[in-house]
């Protein structure tokens, strides 16, 4: 366990460090736009996998929290003009909130009604918003980006970095629930919520502080997006694409282990971006499609569940 | 032991139960005293699990009440029942399939342990290890939860119970569909922990188990108690034979 730890923060370090030395060295601005891309969605499918992995909960609403991170982040920056790091803080803080709001009121539901819930909340959420006009309503609002912070010179270079750090912090918080009791009761609630409660497992507390970390991070993630693209739009803060994107990722990872969700974001979204480049981004979804329903197929374990198959089977080879 | 010379242990008090209209439990009372094997009997239908998922907390109940140690635990929720010391087994065997047997047995630790006495990881390690040792199933320690035959399963709940540190364990059914050595396998086991203070209720069809265990035997029918006591006297009275062996 120790030496894993060790590993894992050595390994932390040397990403961030890596992603630092990037911003220094390439002069090119395109790199960090689809690297912003990639890890966001690391972000957004670490988080999912939290509630919808580990829990066995499936949420269909990462765009609403992605969604009310982006306007978060957009109405402080309008009224206030606080710094970036104050908005992914206050969007952090929000999403745990709605997270919980959520949570109460549909974690008593199993199953598929949690789901719908959670289709409902997009809507209802996305609807307000569009009818917001201080944040730009319907036709979306334009944001001027402010002066760049040193080391860096380029916004983009800073937010690419930002985002490696929330990557760093997402993945952290979610090997350290899945190796502590907080993943072993929500995998035995999981396998059967009746036997878990009857063993001790407080299942709605713990389902509860899952979906508020889950969504979080979902929020923290949305945050920077405005200052990205310098403009956000209801149709596209809460496009559905985020939702089903977070989701394929966590499966076709796997989502039994805390690197499943990021190899499966990885793989994803770098795929999708160098469709974007060389045929359009419209076969991105079409893509994606084929590559769930594979996986669905072939290795409903996902890929860190294909790894522990061929392990096992190499272990009784020898045995 | 002649039951109300000491405190109860568990006490349910006019307890009833429906179903829309089907009324499953119709004010139910009775006392269990501390370290009685206590055995529950009934034909199908007649009430027993859903007496169980009142005491375990899966089911609500609306007129009654149920107190355990001389606390009223009748609006608890499940969890903390466990962690006042009532366990139970599923008549229908609920393992945690994605895991090992060892990590069945670390869900009770992690979250019901007795914190007085165990603090440390390698202290939850060694209790689970000794209960799956007194169980039988030291050598599946490391084997999926999917991989255990019927007798192991049954065990194995048994094992998962008593990480909780109970007072009370509920075995429902712990015997159904095993071989008769089988069944001695699991008696002999449920014998070993009623000797180490646990109070016992043992929901059970097979008849020669239920005589050889109970020290005291209740029979339920269509929600009510139509007889209690020895088990001599509960075999012996007309309404049992009657409701029970079909005679």
């Amino acid at each position: 366990m120790k030496r894993n730890g060790m590993y894992f923060w050595g390994g932390a370090a040397l990403f961030l460090a890596g992603a630092l030395l990037m911003t220094q060295v390439i002069g090119n601005q395109y790199p960090f736009f689809a690297c912003y891309v990639i890890l966001q969605f690391i972000v957004l499918a670490v988080a999912w996998s939290i509630l919808g992995g580990y829990a066995g909960y499936v949420n269909f609403g990462t765009s609403a929290f992605f969604g009310v991170g982006v306007y978060t982040a957009v109405f402080l920056f309008k009224a206030t003009g606080v710094p970036l790091a104050v908005q992914i803080a206050a969007a952090a803080a929000v999403g745990a909130l709605m997270g919980f709001a959520l949570g109460l009121l549909t974690l008593r539901m199993q199953g598929i009604f949690f789901s719908i819930a959670t289709i409902a909340a997009t809507i209802i959420i996305e609807t307000a918003i569009t009818n917001w006009r201080y944040v730009g309503g319907a036709s979306g609002i334009q944001l001027q980006r402010p002066a760049v912070m040193a080391p860096f010179d380029n916004y983009v270079e800073m937010l690419f970095f930002v985002q490696a750090v929330m990557v760093v912090l997402a993945v952290a918080i979610s090997r350290y629930i899945q190796n502590s009791w907080i993943g072993r009761g929500l995998q035995a609630l999981k396998d059967d919520e009746l036997a878990a409660e009857c063993t001790g497992v407080p299942t709605l507390r713990l389902k509860l502080t899952a979906c508020v970390i889950s969504g979080a991070l979902m929020c923290a993630a949305g945050a920077p997006a405005a200052m990205y693209l310098q403009y956000a739009d209801p149709a596209s803060a809460f496009n559905l694409n985020y939702s089903v994107s977070a989701l394929a990722m966590s499966l076709i990872g796997g989502t039994a282990h805390w690197a499943g969700p990021v190899i499966g974001a990885i793989l994803l979204g770098v795929t999708q971006q160098l469709l974007t480049v060389t045929i359009s981004s419209e076969v991105n979804v079409l893509v994606l499609g084929v590559m769930l329903v594979l996986f669905v197929v072939a290795a409903p374990e996902g890929i860190v569940g294909l790894i522990r198959k061929v392990r096992s089977k190499r272990n009784e080879g020898e045995g | 032991m002649a039951p109300g010379s000491q405190a109860p242990l568990l006490r349910i008090s006019a307890l009833t139960k429906r179903f829309g209209g089907f009324i499953a439990l119709d004010n139910v009372s009775v006392d269990i005293p501390p370290g009685q094997r206590f055995g529950l009997i009934g034909p199908n239908g007649s009430g027993k699990t859903t007496l169980i998922n009142c005491i375990s907390g899966a089911f609500r109940t609306e007129p009654g009440t149920v107190t355990f140690r001389d606390e009223d635990i009748t609006r608890l929720a499940p969890h903390i029942r466990t962690r006042r010391g009532i366990a139970r087994s599923f008549q229908i065997p609920r393992p945690f399939r994605s895991m090992t047997v060892a990590e069945n047995l670390m869900v009770g630790l992690d979250f019901a342990a007795d914190t007085s006495v165990i603090v440390s990881e390698a202290q939850r390690r060694d209790t689970m290890m000794s209960i799956l040792t007194r169980m039988g199933l030291a050598s599946k320690a490391n084997v999926s939860a999917t991989k255990l035959s019927q007798v192991e399963l049954r065990k194995m709940e048994l094992a998962r119970a008593m990480a909780t540190h109970p007072k009370l364990l509920i075995s429902d059914e712990a015997m159904a569909g095993l071989s008769s050595s089988e069944v001695d396998e699991v008696l002999d086991l449920l014998m070993s922990l009623a000797d180490q203070d646990i109070t016992i209720i043992m929901i059970e069809h097979i008849m020669q188990a239920v005589m050889r265990f109970s020290e005291r035997v209740m029979c339920l029918e269509a929600g009510k108690i139509i007889a209690i006591g020895t088990p001599d006297q509960v075999m012996a009275n007309q309404r049992v034979q009657e409701a029970y062996l079909g005679t």
